[in-house]
């Protein structure tokens, strides 16, 4: 069941359940954030509405500038601007911005530690006919590499809205991962939300009675697939397995004691990522508990492989992180699970 | 500036390079060319244009200096610490060792009152475009402080310097100032033989930038220059600064062999005799 304390969407099970892209509650989070502190500055390098930084844009006119081609350039100018005491924000598709610049934003932003936040849109395959070159499905991995950079992936437009208010709020080098495509609405503007914290979306229905748990598993999601993984945990009820979805929406630094907890309490996990496996936010879950508290774990996520045209669900399906592939992954981690 | 001044600052230098060349030969590791060639520019602008207090190196309202070649910084390092920034004797005894100030390429987790951090090439002009975009958002075209970007020619290779350029003649950033150590050398050889630069000049006027051409070793040209840059309201300004690599020291002058490699034992005992014959 839905876990009453994250006051989610009722809902987000409906088959007309409202969409909105996740990129949207960027431009909106933005905008409220320049309301709320006139440092914050917003830089785009020729992607504006598509970033939705548009509604930060004519409203602050001011603190806006239009970069240009030039991702380079957009991290390293937004460096020197937070050096003089700005709050930055920039813009750009994944693919380019943290894909072309990864040098400028390892050395000027994290290895100087200024407070800029990369805002990566169009991340995945769900970005759909645009094709491979503009799927990111890397960012992750070389976002959580880097010294202190923190990394959120929210999982709809109101988490997006409220993570990028909050990270205007932090002093540290943030990215942003957003998606393109239109994203069913999982949370409300009541669920909380805090850096770092896990939240745990989908608990097992056993009206509070541990031992009517039966076949327990953990699912571990992030950004978009999040309803996904929400969908499978309700669907696998019914095969008797006791799920719990915790949605991860800061992938650095994790919440370590959430995903040990979740690791002693089901003992097999599962872990759902649109990004390749290698590296991503299931490696990061997997170097933790390898360390911590060693379970089972199956990686749902790409598999060493770059995307291509399509639809998103068609994508999706193709890649392997469909309800149905989430539904195997479960059921062969409860196979392994000791 | 009188000669009076001229000649101060002419012993700085001096004494700038005779660090430099310590430092490196106690290193064992580290740039040498640059570093000589470009110590009478550090020295003017340290010792005579940067509105700075090294007392308050956080001062708000103070210049902004950042270095792009950060493979430069022994000059860098030399200079603030005359300056009054950090201890010479620690420089020489400590650059690039473990745990110091003075890091092989500039840190400022490691020395807080460096403006950034530098070392991969062409990052440095972007970072002070944004510096003076701060500025103007903060001060508009009444702006209180000079942002100054020293490069290398080298970087020129580098397309974000090339992004900068663009964003800064499009913005019409008056109050930045970039000095291009032209000094023809890169680690592979002769700029004009790796990558050729020239019409250097026409390049930047092309992306809407006064340039001013300079000898690198003439404190009165340099300070007509800088006065020239700052006369400039609407444009940035560019200064090419033609400098001699390793200058100072004969048998390191204009070789390109000297870019990245420091002065052994005997070497620099024969630098540091030649220089100290100017003291």
């Amino acid at each position: 069941m839905l876990n009453p304390e994250s006051k989610l969407n009722t809902k987000l099970f409906d088959t007309d359940v409202e969409q909105v892209p996740i990129r949207k509650g960027f431009g909106e989070g933005l905008l409220a954030a320049g309301e709320a502190d006139e440092q914050v500055v917003g830089l785009c390098a020729d992607l504006t509405e598509s970033t939705q930084m548009h509604l930060f844009a004519k409203k602050f006119p001011n603190r806006f500038i239009e970069i240009g081609v030039a991702e380079q350039n957009l991290v390293t100018v937004a460096s020197g601007m937070a050096a003089m005491g700005k709050i930055l924000f920039v813009s750009s598709y994944a693919m380019f911005s943290p894909g072309r610049n990864w040098e400028q934003i390892r050395t000027t932003v994290c290895y100087n530690d200024r407070p800029v936040k990369i805002a990566g849109s169009h991340a995945g395959v769900s970005v759909g006919p645009d094709g491979g070159t503009h799927q990111a499905i890397e960012d992750i991995a070389i976002m959580r590499v880097l010294p202190n950079m923190i990394v959120l992936s929210p999982c709809d437009a109101i988490e997006a809205k409220k993570a990028t208010i909050a990270a205007a709020k932090t002093n540290t080098p943030t990215y942003i991962r957003l998606a393109r495509e239109k994203t069913p609405i999982i949370t409300t503007e009541d669920t909380p939300f805090e850096i770092v914290k896990a939240s745990v979306i989908w608990t097992p229905d056993v009206g509070g009675d541990k031992h009517r748990v039966s076949k327990p598993v953990g699912i571990i999601a992030t950004g978009a697939l999040v309803h996904k993984a929400v969908l499978a945990a309700r669907e696998l009820e019914k095969d008797g397995v006791s799920a719990t979805v915790v949605n991860l929406s800061t992938i650095k630094p994790l919440d370590a004691d959430a995903i040990i907890a979740l690791a002693r309490e089901t003992g097999a996990l599962v872990t759902v990522e649109e990004h390749q496996i290698a590296g991503g936010m299931g490696s990061a879950v997997a170097e933790l508990l390898a360390q911590k508290h060693p379970v089972p774990i199956e990686f749902i996520g790409i598999r060493d492989r770059f995307g291509q045209s399509g639809t998103p669900e068609e994508l999706l399906e193709h890649y392997g992180m469909g309800v149905s592939h989430i539904k195997e992954a479960v059921h062969k981690v409860l196979v392994r699970r000791v | 500036m009188d000669e009076k001044k001229i000649k101060l600052l002419e012993k700085k230098a001096n004494e700038i390079r005779i660090a430099i060349i310590e430092a490196l030969v106690e290193a064992g590791s580290g740039h040498t060319a640059g570093p000589l060639g470009m110590a009478d520019i550090f020295t003017y602008l340290y010792f005579h244009e940067l509105r700075h207090d090294p007392k308050k190196p956080n001062w708000p309202t103070r210049d902004r200096l950042v270095l792009s070649n950060g493979h430069i910084c022994p000059v860098l390092y030399a200079t603030m610490c005359y300056a009054g920034y950090a201890d010479i004797e620690e420089y020489k005894k400590t650059l690039r060792k473990f745990g110091t100030k003075f890091q092989g390429h500039p840190h400022r987790e490691y020395f807080p009152a460096l403006e950034t951090s530098s070392g991969p090439l062409g990052s440095g002009l972007s970072q002070t475009v944004g510096m003076a975009l701060a500025e103007r958002i903060d001060s508009g075209k009444s702006h209180q402080k000079w942002i100054y970007a020293l490069l290398s020619d080298g970087e020129m290779d580098c397309g974000n310097t090339w992004e900068a350029a663009m964003l800064a003649g499009k913005e019409k950033l008056g109050n930045l100032i970039a000095i291009v150590d032209r000094n023809n050398i890169q680690i592979d050889g002769f700029t004009e033989d790796i990558m050729p630069l020239e019409p250097l000049s026409d390049k930047w006027q092309s992306f809407n930038w006064q340039v001013i051409e300079v000898n690198g070793h003439d404190f009165a040209d340099i300070h007509r220059a800088v006065g020239e840059a700052k006369a400039e309201f609407d444009k940035p300004s560019v200064i090419i600064a033609n400098t001699i690599p390793g200058k100072g020291v004969h048998d390191f002058e204009r070789k390109f062999e000297w870019h990245g490699k420091p002065p052994n034992k005997e070497e620099g005992a024969m630098a540091l005799r030649e220089l100290g014959t100017r003291c």
